[in-house]
């Protein structure tokens, strides 16, 4: 089998490996244009901040790939002919495939603001992109960054380690209103503050002002104008179909579309990752998955069926982390932003402000446990795991809460403060 | 676009320095200025004044511009630039740095020896300057040792200092800190004066053979039982038999490596403290660590042989064994004991990183890494699936372990080489690694979270 997948990024990496996991013998083909070699994505803000080098962020070092016969092809695949099984490729290249992967990611998401077009101004999402932003950002003095989710704050942080004023602009009235309840927003708010960034809630980008081309202000939605030398974009993200849609034979929507083995409306061609879009989501979940960990899953998952082991992509619990400047975030299962019907949740917060910790439950339904929200506390993924899927009772949960911990050793224990505090709430919601 | 393929950037600049971080770092500048004039100067008296002055200058204004960059600003992983400054990247300072360290051993191990006049070479006025504190403490005029000895506890407490600022968000880092600090002070500089002030033998309670390789020595031995006197000598002899043959395997057993190398250990004391600008510095390569397996099992075996041909000579078995002994002993004592440890393992800190002698030439962490893999309960956990590739925790790795090639498959770090930081769990970002010492059983157990994966990463 000659397996090429479009696409190096943790997607297409994870579904070589896998596939040279189950078929030793098959021959895999790696073509990106992104990079000659696969890169941790998640990690471009600390190479900005000087943490680490570019090269520290190869998950795997270069003689890796030789070594495992997975062969590299820095090119833009161009063309794709889903019948005769062939992709053209921007060196002159052709290449022909028996199984085909689409792991093509994401370009940032803009909403055609007058002024995008300014040098200056971009998203953050690719290796390019760094580089752009480095070069952009060489001693200036303000920056803008308009958006507020998880790329929005690492824009902040990194702009801030150069000692580059920011303005934030985000449209909800909170931090990532659309995922974090109000008092976890609100403790991200605190991070925002304690490093100086100038965050403005409930305000969006109406345009971008520039002279020479170049970028010089934003005005907000306000009619606000905040003088800059750049502007971050950091509105989302959506699938990247420049090869997809070039081609008929492949059912597009918002990302290309696949069905529960992750194959698309072509033979022998598979979509993963970002790009993908599913035909029929789960109950409560999306079409269109953009995380780390789900390119993963979903490269793991595609490798199966490409290897003759058809497998449905079931992605289990939700799981997700991040870290806002100093607060470590970990989630597993689904705590909804507001409140939802049916759906009870206790909350506990240490006074400083740094450490938090919000369980949700059905009380309904024997008070299964449905998600947490950790603020500065580490939580055990295979702990969660196991609770989330055997819809365990809250009390029980409460009970053992410590077998969750996962913070270093000699870290101040909080579960007893959290106990104390869960139980009053409990009782109160109760009598 | 101009970007480069092979992921190189051109270095962007580094923040302006303020002008309170300038009056700091010159007066650790004038602080080595002093130091220096007291070589030069005749007056003992004056050398004297310049010494503390120079003493005062280095360690205020180090504490002062650590607290300046680390103090001031919210508690958290605080790396920002380390692989874009100079200094802390290869660069010219750091190079400048190595050079300066070096030249320093060099004259320390072979240009400074009493010449039988009470003169020590070109550190002579140094080693003087500290006259009235070695009376005080060892009831002895000082020596070159006894200056190195202050220098070297004094970089621990002060650069501790700095890390207990910078790593002040960890409990974990705190504690360690304090206790590397506390060891250095209490038992490699006050205990082994005061006992000399008391006529006995000068005796390091906290370095054990192999690391401390005469200790087991048989002339060693019949030493310290003579002048040790019966009780204490027999003590001493004891502890070190005890420390290095039953009490290491038992503590390593249930806590790893990490109870000796970086809580106790006086080289990791200066490697986690003098050494944390430099951990990043560490070689993660595959071929970096074949280097070390190659060197550093070898140094052990020699040093077991060595031991093991001493006492056969001691014991009248084999009786001709000087001819192979005394030249071995000397090899040793010169390539390991003073070039391998203290020229090059301190020396080439800014090049290479703060681990170089605990990585690729300590015996003692080559008994103690063979004990944590396969006798310890000891292991570094990873956290499900969270891991996201980022790299950090390789990056802070001193001693060059890539930690993520683990994380990123769900496997826990179990490594011989691994001291116990715990820098790789302070920097992750994604709450993903744990150092814990669980039961044996499944301690290789991976998650099941993220899909195994039966290829050659490591191997």
């Amino acid at each position: 089998m000659h397996l090429v997948i479009i696409g190096n990024g943790i997607t297409g990496v994870s579904c070589a490996l896998t596939v040279r996991r189950l078929q030793p013998e098959a021959r895999i083909t790696l073509v990106s244009d992104e990079t000659p070699h696969h890169y941790s994505r998640t990690a471009l803000m600390y190479v900005y901040m000087g943490h680490l080098r570019p090269q520290d962020i190869k998950p795997y070092a270069d003689w890796f790939w030789p070594e495992n016969r997975l062969e590299l092809v820095y090119a833009t695949a161009t063309a794709l002919d889903t019948d005769r099984k062939a992709l053209s490729l921007s060196n002159g290249q052709h290449l022909s495939y028996d199984k085909l992967l689409l792991a093509t990611g994401s370009v940032s998401r803009t909403y055609g603001w007058p002024g995008q077009e300014l040098v200056g101004v971009q998203g953050l999402y690719s290796l390019p992109d760094l580089e752009q932003m480095h070069r952009h950002t060489h001693g200036i003095a303000r920056a803008v960054v308009v958006g507020g989710g998880l790329i929005g704050i690492e824009l902040a942080e990194m702009l801030h380690s150069r000692g580059i004023a920011v303005t934030m602009l985000v449209r909800d009235d909170r931090y990532w209103g659309s995922v974090l309840p109000a008092a976890e927003a609100a403790l991200v708010d605190q991070q925002l503050r304690e490093h100086h960034i100038d965050v403005r809630y409930g305000t969006g980008l109406a345009e971008i002002l520039g002279t020479d081309g170049h970028v010089r202000a934003v005005r907000t939605s306000h009619g606000e104008e905040i003088e800059c030398q750049w502007v971050g974009l950091a509105t989302g993200v959506t699938p990247n179909l420049d090869l997809a849609a070039s081609c008929a034979t492949l059912e597009i929507d918002r990302g290309i579309l696949v069905d529960d083995y992750l194959q698309t409306s072509a033979p022998d061609v598979y979509a993963a990752g970002d790009c993908a879009q599913h035909r029929q989501p789960a109950a409560g979940e999306v079409p269109i998955e953009q995380l780390w960990y789900t390119g993963r899953m979903q490269g793991e998952t595609v490798a199966h069926t490409l290897c003759g082991q058809p497998t449905r992509y079931r992605r289990g619990p939700w799981f997700n982390s991040a870290k806002f400047f100093h607060l470590e975030y970990q989630t597993y299962g689904r705590v909804p932003a507001e409140p939802e019907p049916g759906e009870s949740s206790c909350y506990w917060q240490h006074p400083n402000g740094r450490h938090a910790l919000r369980i949700t439950f059905r009380p309904a339904q024997n008070n299964a446990v449905t998600g947490v929200n950790a603020m500065g506390i580490r939580q055990c993924h295979e702990v969660w795991e196991a609770w989330l899927r055997a819809e365990t009772p809250v009390q029980q949960v409460l009970g053992q809460l410590g077998k969750a911990n996962f913070d270093p050793e000699f870290f101040r224990r909080h579960e007893p403060d959290m106990l104390r505090s869960f139980k009053q709430q409990l009782v109160a919601a109760y009598t | 676009m101009a970007f480069s393929p092979d992921l190189t950037l051109t270095r962007p600049p580094v923040p302006d320095t303020s002008a309170t971080e300038k009056t700091l770092l010159t007066a650790v500048g004038l602080g080595l200025l002093a130091l220096l004039t007291v070589a030069f100067d005749a007056d003992a008296g004056r050398a004297r004044l310049s010494f503390w002055v120079g003493l005062l200058l280095l360690s205020s204004g180090t504490l002062g511009w650590a607290w300046y960059k680390f103090g001031r600003t919210p508690a958290g992983v605080q790396h920002d630039n380390m692989w874009l400054r100079g200094s802390t990247s290869r660069g010219a300072v750091a190079w400048l740095t190595a050079v300066v360290l070096t030249g320093f051993y060099v004259v320390l191990y072979w240009f400074s020896n009493n010449d039988g006049q009470g003169n020590f070479g070109p550190l002579n006025q140094l080693v003087h300057a500290l006259d009235p504190a070695s009376l005080a403490l060892r009831q002895r005029p000082s020596d070159q040792w006894f200056l190195y000895g202050t220098f070297y506890t004094l970089a621990i407490l002060v650069m501790g200092g700095r890390a207990l600022w910078k790593y002040r968000h960890s409990p974990y880092q705190r504690i360690r800190t304090v206790s590397v600090m506390l060891f250095q002070l209490g038992f490699a500089f006050l205990l082994p004066g005061l006992l000399l002030a008391f006529q006995k033998p000068e005796y390091y309670f906290s370095y054990f053979w192999p690391l401390k390789y005469d200790y087991l020595f048989p002339g060693t031995v019949s030493y310290l039982l003579k002048d040790g006197g019966p009780a204490l000598g027999v003590f001493m002899v004891f502890w070190g038999a005890v420390m290095s043959l039953v009490a290491t395997p038992v503590l390593t057993y249930f806590f790893g490596k990490r109870w000796y190398c970086s809580w106790v250990c006086g080289c990791g004391g200066l490697a986690e403290t003098a050494g944390d600008p430099y951990r990043h510095l560490s070689d993660k390569s595959r071929t970096a660590w074949r280097w070390e397996v190659r060197i550093i099992y070898p140094i052990l075996a020699l040093i077991v042989l060595l031991t093991a041909l001493l006492w056969l000579g001691a014991s009248g078995v084999a009786p001709a064994l000087q001819p192979i002994t005394e030249p071995l002993s000397k090899f040793y004592g010169f390539a390991i004991g003073s070039v391998f440890s203290g020229v090059i393992g301190v020396g080439f800190y800014p090049l290479m990183g703060s681990r170089v002698w605990c990585r690729f030439g300590c015996p003692m962490a080559a008994y103690l890494g063979l004990l944590q893999k396969h006798f310890s309960r000891f292991r570094i956990s990873t956290n499900g699936g969270q891991c996201i590739s980022c790299g950090n925790c390789s990056n802070v790795c001193e001693m060059g372990i890539d930690v993520k090639q683990y994380a990123q498959r769900g496997e826990p770090i179990i490594r011989a080489s691994c001291v116990g930081c715990g820098l790789c769990s302070t920097a992750c970002p994604r709450g993903v690694l744990n150092l814990e010492n669980g039961p044996r059983e499944g301690r290789y157990q991976s998650s099941q979270l993220i899909h195994a994966d039966s290829l050659r990463i490591l191997s």
